[in-house]
């Protein structure tokens, strides 16, 4: 299985390269490097936003969320989609319409000055980086655990310097069908596991249905069709509220997605992209359902859990290599997969439990693939908020030749991917599935209500948008350090997700800063950012 | 039309076009609706499940519950409510193209 896996694996990596070479010489200047030349048509545009939103949180932390608590690990996939109407509705034209480079273009086209921008472009850094590390963490204990041999810190290494590779010398173009193909092979390995289960109850949903409403765990049967597996006791409702609202909102505010589309070259592309990337996003969560059930039924929370407790024995593996043939055999030969994380095996424990190990192989490269297609994505977000924003825009305001800025844009994109790097590799043993969440909290409470704002009401001013993004900021940052994830037991914010807090904050504090200022400036420019962002007038072309 | 500097009066006297004061309100009485809409049917569901947890989980048809029905048809919401904006932005499309025309003829330089 590990042979095949990493063959498959290296056949992407070629591919990616070969794409990079190709793209490299399409990505000497800004346009080039940020936008590929706003040449991506809306259906390329569709299915790599899918391939840059579709993470290995989904694929295999949504099929093992669904494994083990069924309905509640659903909620995650419903929030997921449902973001995207607040994309379509309210921001992807208007991105597309006014914004050059950058999140921070946007909110700054008439907030001008080099406060907003500034915190703007450091929200951005701050949902990037947050994001970036729980991936790369990510893959890093995937392959150590799919390829013993190779170790979290080498596999995070590895993944940070090939990402590195294809933004540096490929730009938005090559991370753009990175990222298409991406979403191809893991829209093709759900499809064929999902089939799998299907076949396993001779495609009656009945008989599936049934199986799903009593998975057997640990000696009884629960029902993993009803809610509140997950979120439970008294504040799991408020839980389940808070998640619900960042997941819907922040997908407005994260950078990696909605920088892609400034790719496309008019607002009516924009719309093509979110409706193919709706259709495929859909589509896929759909059969993440199908795939954690099918986890849940048929490969078992008992063997999933089992694989769980001898985290001890790997451990041992690992300090004591010289035993780890015979060791890793024994293991074997009671049929684990040598596991490191909680659920997140469910995906390629169900492919080899249905279709053996070619089925497993694949299902294993394409989890690779995903992280690297993602975290190319959010590179080159972090790499622009950076060169664009801070460099080009406050330190040298505005001066300065395209040599200069796409010698700063790759600078950048090389410390963003070493910062990346180092801080995974720090982390690399803690539990970092919360980054995701806290992303997303954050970017739902800084981007989002900034970008909504300035994007609607014409009073809406600097100061309003200072304090609105400083208070998300803040309020979202402050409540998960106090939270059960990082304090656990003793915890002084009972919620896991800040959300429900810090996203009506960030609005709030948003409005509350206008009402006590006037912007006169902001408020002349707002006829012509109205004009622009409706009609597409004077917009990039 | 690349690089298009018109002046702020010009801009302001664009903003107040009554075809552009149209095209605005005919995008917002679509858009501030399914809006509030979406993010009303979407809140439901897991304030439902917070507050009324006996209620979701009746059984209602095949044996699958309230909440179950609900989450599917929530991506059956979003895929609706995504045809229907498809289709009406197609006008918008065409409103905003005319705009465009006319404000390059007007103010070229």
């Amino acid at each position: 299985m590990t042979q095949a896996s990493l063959v498959m694996f290296a056949v992407f990596v070629a591919m990616a390269l070969v794409i990079t070479y190709w793209a490299a010489g399409r990505s000497t200047s800004r346009r080039g490097f940020y936008t590929a030349h706003r040449e991506i048509s809306g259906i390329q545009n569709g299915w790599a936003i899918a391939g840059d939103y579709m993470s290995a949180t989904s694929f295999l932390g949504i099929t093992g969320l669904i494994a083990f608590y069924g309905f509640d690990g659903f909620m995650y996939s419903i929030g997921w989609l449902v973001a995207y109407l607040t994309v379509l509705l309210l921001l992807a034209e208007p991105l597309r319409n006014t914004g050059r480079y950058t999140v921070a273009d946007v909110i700054a086209f008439r907030l001008r000055g080099r406060g907003v921008r500034a915190i703007a472009a450091c929200t951005t850094l701050i949902i990037t980086l947050f994001y970036m590390v729980a991936q790369m963490v990510g893959a890093g204990s995937l392959i150590n655990l799919l390829v013993q041999r190779i170790s979290e810190t080498y596999a995070i290494v590895g993944v940070g310097l090939l990402m590195m590779i294809y933004v540096l010398f490929g730009g938005m173009l090559a991370t753009t069908w990175v990222q298409i193909i991406k979403a191809g092979l893991l829209l093709a390995a759900s499809i064929a596991l999902s089939v799998a289960v299907l076949a396993h109850f001779h495609f009656s949903l009945f008989a599936f249905r049934d199986a799903s409403m009593a998975a057997a765990t640990d000696g009884h049967t629960i029902n993993l069709l009803r809610t509140g597996l997950l979120f439970s006791g008294p504040l799991g409702g408020f839980d389940v509220v808070s998640l619900g609202l960042a997941l819907v909102l922040g997908t407005a505010g994260l950078p990696h997605v909605l920088m892609r589309f400034f790719t496309v070259p008019t607002a009516k592309a924009a719309r093509m992209s979110v409706s193919w990337a709706m259709a495929l996003i859909g589509v896929f969560y759909l059969l993440t359902t199908i795939m954690g059930l099918g986890a849940g039924t048929l490969v078992g929370q008992h063997d999933i859990g089992k694989h769980l407790r001898d985290t001890q024995a790997i451990r041992y593996i690992i300090r004591h290599p010289e035993q780890s043939s015979q060791l890793n055999a024994e293991l074997a030969q009671n049929g684990y997969i040598v596991p490191e994380k909680n659920t997140n095996l469910a995906a390629p424990l169900l492919a080899d439990k249905l279709g053996g190990p070619l089925l497993t192989a694949f299902v294993a490269a394409v989890a690779f693939a995903t992280i690297l297609a993602v975290v190319a994505g959010l590179t080159i977000a972090a790499a622009s908020a950076f060169a664009h924003d801070l460099w080009y825009s406050l330190i040298r305001s505005g001066e300065g030749g395209e040599r200069e800025h796409i010698f700063v844009a790759r600078t950048a994109a090389l410390l963003v991917g070493f910062a990346s790097i180092f801080i995974s590799v720090g982390l690399r043993t803690i539990n970092v599935a919360f980054l995701v969440g806290l992303a997303f909290a954050v970017a739902a409470s800084t981007n989002a209500p900034a970008l909504i704002l300035s994007l609607s009401w014409r009073r809406f001013s600097r100061t309003g948008a200072i304090c609105g993004m400083l208070a998300g900021l803040i309020s979202s940052l402050g409540l998960i350090v106090i939270s059960p994830d990082v304090m656990g037991s003793h915890a002084i914010f009972p919620l896991r997700n800040p959300g429900l807090v810090s996203i009506p904050l960030g609005f709030l504090a948003a409005i509350a800063g206008t009402l006590i200022t006037r912007d006169p400036e902001s408020e002349a420019l707002f006829n012509q950012l109205q004009v622009r962002a409706n009609t597409g007038l004077g917009a990039e072309i | 039309m690349q690089h298009h500097q018109l002046t702020a009066s010009e801009w302001d006297a664009l903003a107040n076009d009554p075809e552009f004061v149209a095209l605005l309100r005919a995008r917002r009485r679509f858009i501030v609706p399914s809006t509030i809409f979406f993010l009303l049917f979407y809140l439901a569901l897991p304030v439902g499940i917070a507050f009324a947890p006996a209620f979701m989980n009746r059984p209602v048809f095949e044996s699958l519950s309230v909440a179950n029905l609900f989450g599917f048809t929530q991506f059956v919401m979003a895929w609706v409510l995504l045809g229907l904006y498809m289709r009406e932005a197609r006008t918008f499309d065409e409103r905003a193209r005319k705009l465009v025309a006319r404000a390059a003829a007007e103010f070229t330089r």
